[in-house]
């Protein structure tokens, strides 16, 4: 299993042909405290840097954008009923969807964990 | 007013507080200001309506207006005619809100005006203060000195342990009920201090000489139940008030009466009153008074969990291509824990439960007019 990251503050986690995708902690300590979070149908297909989900603090709407092209084939049902997971366990029980991964090769562009911690440095 | 370039954009004298406690500061009116403090918006939010919040209001516009006959009376007189306002019924020791309209009955700024005795003290929006000041000085300079009083800070302290947190330093304020005011020492400082506010709580503005706010909120901040609290909570809390924010709920297109401010707007200045017109825009607005106006401003509650804000185009039923108004501010009530948003329709779509839409992000999501306050107020009236 592998962990990697975007420049936008998303987590991907590989297992095989699907990627799981959440925001790091990074992100959701700038949000402030997620009131709100809008996913993606399950079955829609999503191209690289769309935006796929929403994401609301008390103040702002931020858009989560799929760092890769795939299909959704499931969402995490828990954050409707408890947006505060995004801030309590973000890189954990707050995950946002699954995407089947279209195109492998798109995660050539994304960071591991090394270097994603020197971006936020 | 949002400058890019933080170098051009002014400080407040409680600037470095801000910064030792952590607040994340923003461009806001042309000044550095904190957003929010570590504790975070929803904290803060809830931590004012429960206990005591602490803010500073600097950036605002504070003036006096000094008749040159020496009789406030005067003064009064004089700033009745930028406002549909008895200002002259203002009695000392007492403040009321107020509108400065234009030409066409819009809303050029809104601001509070206080009797001092001898002068009137009014406090501004920062966006606006100098056009404000300009336009004061244009029309009154006949009867009054304008003076801006850049030298002092202004502070809120709001929330059920206001009281008892500022009584340690100011015993005299207990009795003080809402919209008193008025010069008070205040831990030996020379302070203007009014019962009022923009959070629907009880609680206090203060105005103090600029060299001693950092000691005076030093001192209030030891006191375990006040905590600092930045703009995206007092925006929250103004919200769930019902509380207008200028320049978005209100603006030089709203009226008075579109704004629902009938109640800010005394009988002696309508129709029929002793000093009934004779303010800019006075046609218009008492026109309106007479024969209603073609939309209002309303609060809306969202059957959904989304917040819907500001600009989100409002709709008659869920398929309609069009928009019947349009939201004016809205967000995220904490207190609620629901979304709450204020924005204006057509008078006949107004009264309270009427359905409506927003579409927000290609939805169309089901509101409701709905009463404001959207919390109750807890003024100590």
């Amino acid at each position: 299993m592998t962990t990697l990251f975007t420049s936008d503050h998303e987590w991907l986690r590989i297992e095989g042909d699907v990627a799981t995708i959440g925001v790091t902690d990074y992100a959701q300590s700038q949000l402030g405290d997620v009131v709100f979070v809008e996913l993606p149908k399950v079955g829609r297909s999503l191209k690289k840097a769309e935006a796929a989900a929403v994401v609301e603090s008390v103040k702002a709407a931020s858009d989560v954008y799929a760092p890769i092209s795939g299909e959704v084939v499931e969402v995490n049902e828990a954050l409707a009923a408890e947006p505060a997971l995004v801030n309590s366990d973000a890189g954990g029980k707050a995950w946002f969807f699954k995407l089947k991964i279209a195109d492998k090769s798109e995660l050539g562009g994304l960071m591991d964990e090394a270097a994603y911690k020197a971006h936020t440095a | 007013m949002l400058a890019r370039d933080k170098s051009s954009l002014k400080r407040t004298p409680l600037h470095a507080l801000h910064v030792a406690r952590g607040g994340k500061m923003v461009p806001f009116a042309g000044y550095e200001m904190p957003v929010q403090f570590p504790a975070g918006v929803l904290r803060e939010h809830l931590h004012t309506r429960g206990a005591a919040g602490l803010f500073d209001v600097s950036h605002m516009g504070q003036l006096a207006l000094r008749p040159k006959s020496g009789k406030v009376e005067d003064a009064a007189l004089a700033l009745e005619r930028l406002v549909p306002q008895d200002i002259v019924a203002v009695a000392p020791g007492r403040q009321r809100y107020a509108q400065f309209t234009n030409e066409d009955g819009g809303i050029l700024d809104d601001l509070m005006v206080a009797n001092f005795g001898d002068h009137l003290f009014l406090v501004v929006n920062a966006a606006c203060k100098a056009e404000d000041e300009a336009h004061l000085r244009a029309h009154l300079s006949d009867i009054c000195i304008i003076g801006s009083l850049p030298d002092r800070a202004l502070i809120a302290l709001q929330g059920p342990k206001a009281e008892s947190a500022l009584a340690k330093l100011c015993a005299d304020v207990t009795a003080m009920r809402f919209m008193d005011t008025g010069p008070r020492k205040v831990a030996g400082f020379d302070c203007f201090v009014s019962r009022s506010g923009y959070t629907g709580e009880d609680g206090f503005e203060i105005s103090v000489p600029a060299e001693q706010a950092e000691a005076l909120v030093a001192m209030l901040l030891e006191n375990p139940d006040v905590l600092p609290i930045g703009l995206g909570a007092r925006d929250s809390l103004r919200l769930e008030a019902g509380l207008c924010l200028y320049g978005h709920d209100l603006d030089t297109t709203t009226t008075p009466v579109e704004g629902a401010l009938e109640w800010s707007v005394q009988k002696s200045r309508r129709t029929g009153g002793a000093r009934a017109g004779g303010f800019p825009g006075a046609e218009k607005i008492l026109s309106q008074f007479e024969k209603g106006a073609s939309r209002r401003r309303v609060g809306l509650r969202a059957e959904g969990r989304a917040p819907v804000r500001e600009g989100a185009l409002l709709f008659g039923d869920s398929s309609s291509s069009e928009p019947i108004g349009k939201v004016t501010s809205g967000g995220f009530g904490p207190s609620l824990n629901a979304p709450v948003a204020m924005g204006y329709l057509p008078t006949s779509l107004s009264a309270n439960g009427t359905s409506v839409f927003a579409e927000v992000r290609g939805q169309r999501l089901p509101l409701q007019v709905a009463a404001m306050p959207f919390v109750p107020n807890t003024y100590k009236r």
